[in-house]
């Protein structure tokens, strides 16, 4: 698995899925606010029907699903690799986001359908708790401690912030609210969005999801980049104080003053120089 | 398993006999916030009454947080943390012992907040079974997923802001459940309150069986 996200043909699979999201979510774009009529009761109000429902489908199912499964993965002791931890924190990262999203863009469409930015039902405050909690999430994460024992931590309070996912989604079964119920997965599974309309809105998923896959593999990229550089930074430091203290210890026998200094700089140079443009090969 | 529990339980209820800190710091502190509380919404006493239900179990909460820090402050000694894991106690044992200690102190705290909310804002309840049940349900969630966010955010040096950033978010459902139970419990209105018996209970077995089973792993992290 590591080792899969170390090679060039993982960068350009990133590449392709870069693309392909792109491509649908512009497809959506212009299938949503040029090619499908507006709705007959919602109007024109019914095109943010085309990204809502993808971007809280990201956010509650794609993300935080690959985030409790990876971090139960960590804690499973067989298939315990920092490979788990990394990819977990990066979809609770995305995850986070999306939430934002979810909520920003359902409140766009509360506003002019029930004539206000936020009302209090069961689906909109649990949403806006499982930000909360996943926010509690990358504080913790933000904490330092070694890989390891993060890691350990990170997993347990990713799994248990899980739990309230499916809080989420029956929330709105659980309680009676003004909230419509679910569109697609509703208890009967039957959809109730039909013809050009259906076909964007299942587009608009597959735009999302691709994001998601995309800004997934990006931001682990960028987690175990992170990790490298950290360990660089050190050893430069590391190699640099050691340079510093090396013509200290050739004076102090007695040998010729001059010749060792000329021998130390060299090799002072030589120690930073090397591990600083791998350093930076890293960031490329 | 429920021998080392009732061990760890004994052992930390005798700890807060002994030292008082819940009976001097955390019984007052719910006090002081039905005070407040009382402040805030002014002397209306039907303000107050309507209230009252919603802002019993945000004391409830609050006391939850601080008997959970102090919880995990019990086993910040040095070597204590080192001690439990050597003595061999199952840690699901451990877990569970902890929890129960946390309720033991729970359960004392909402006896006074009960009796506060009787006294200082007037309020009689007419279904007492409901009242009754619903806070042994939520005192056991609270306890469980207090208790599982204490030792994850124990020995951190952040861990008096961040106990309560994670804590209070995940027993909200505990607040809106217990809050509308007590509600109908005033009221009498036996049969939407018990509905929300099943939101409580579910909340209580999860989070039991959770810290059941990430106990041990968290326990590592020493």
């Amino acid at each position: 698995m590591s080792a899969f996200a170390r090679t060039p043909l993982r960068r350009s699979v990133t590449r392709v899925i870069g693309v392909a999201a792109l491509a649908a979510t512009a497809a959506t774009v212009w299938l949503g606010l040029f090619v499908t009529p507006p709705a007959q009761v919602q109007g024109t109000l019914v095109r943010l029907l085309y990204l809502h429902p993808p971007v809280a489908w990201v956010a509650l199912y794609c993300a935080f699903g690959v985030a409790a499964l990876s971090s139960f993965l960590y804690l499973w002791r067989r298939t315990r690799s920092l490979f788990w931890d990394r990819l977990g924190a990066s979809a609770v990262e995305v995850g986070v986001v999306f939430t934002a999203l979810t909520l920003v863009t359902g409140s766009l469409w509360g506003r002019p359908t029930w004539g206000v930015w936020w009302t209090w039902t069961a689906r909109l405050t649990s949403t806006a708790l499982l930000l909360v909690l996943f926010l509690g999430y990358l504080a913790l994460r933000r904490v330092p401690a070694s890989p390891e024992v993060r890691a350990r931590r990170c997993a347990v309070a990713a799994l248990v912030a899980f739990v309230d996912v499916p809080i989420v989604s029956f929330s709105v079964d659980w309680w009676q609210t003004l909230h419509q119920r679910g569109t697609v997965l509703n208890p009967g599974l039957t959809l109730k969005v039909h013809g050009s309309m259906a076909w964007t809105m299942g587009l608009g998923f597959v735009a999302m999801t691709l994001v998601f896959v995309w800004m997934l593999l990006v931001r682990y990229r960028v987690e175990t980049l992170a990790e490298r550089i950290g360990d660089r930074e050190l050893e430069i430091s590391l190699s640099e104080r050691w340079a510093e203290g090396a013509p200290e210890g050739t004076v102090a026998p007695g040998a010729p003053v001059a010749g060792t200094a000329v021998a130390g700089a060299p090799v002072a140079g030589a120690a930073s120089g090397v591990p600083a443009t791998g350093a930076a090969g890293a960031l490329r | 398993m429920w021998r080392d529990a009732l061990l760890v339980a004994a052992k930390d209820v005798r700890i807060e006999l002994r030292s008082r800190v819940a009976l001097w710091q955390v019984l007052p502190f719910a006090v002081l916030v039905l005070v407040l509380f009382g402040f805030a919404l002014g002397p209306g006493p039907a303000a107050l009454r309507a209230a009252a239900p919603g802002l019993y179990w945000l004391a409830v909460l609050f006391s939850t947080v601080l008997a959970t820090q102090r919880s995990m402050a019990i086993e910040a000694g040095e070597g204590t943390r080192d001690g439990l894991r050597l003595s061999g106690i199952d840690p699901a044992g451990v877990f569970l012992g902890k929890a129960a200690a946390v309720a033991v102190q729970l359960v004392a705290v909402q006896v006074l907040l009960g009796a506060g909310i009787v006294v200082l804002f007037d309020v009689h309840v007419q279904t007492w079974w409901l009242a009754l049940v619903a806070s042994v349900l939520a005192t056991v969630g609270l306890s469980a997923a207090g208790v599982l966010y204490g030792a994850l955010s124990s020995g951190l040096r952040v861990r008096e802001t961040l106990l309560p950033l994670l804590v209070l978010p995940v027993v909200a459902p505990v607040l809106i459940a217990g809050s509308r139970a007590w509600s109908a419990a005033v009221s009498g209105a036996v049969a939407s309150g018990a509905s929300w018996l099943k939101i409580l209970g579910p909340f209580a077995a999860v989070y039991l069986a959770v810290g059941v089973g990430l106990y041990g792993p968290l326990q590592e992290t020493g």
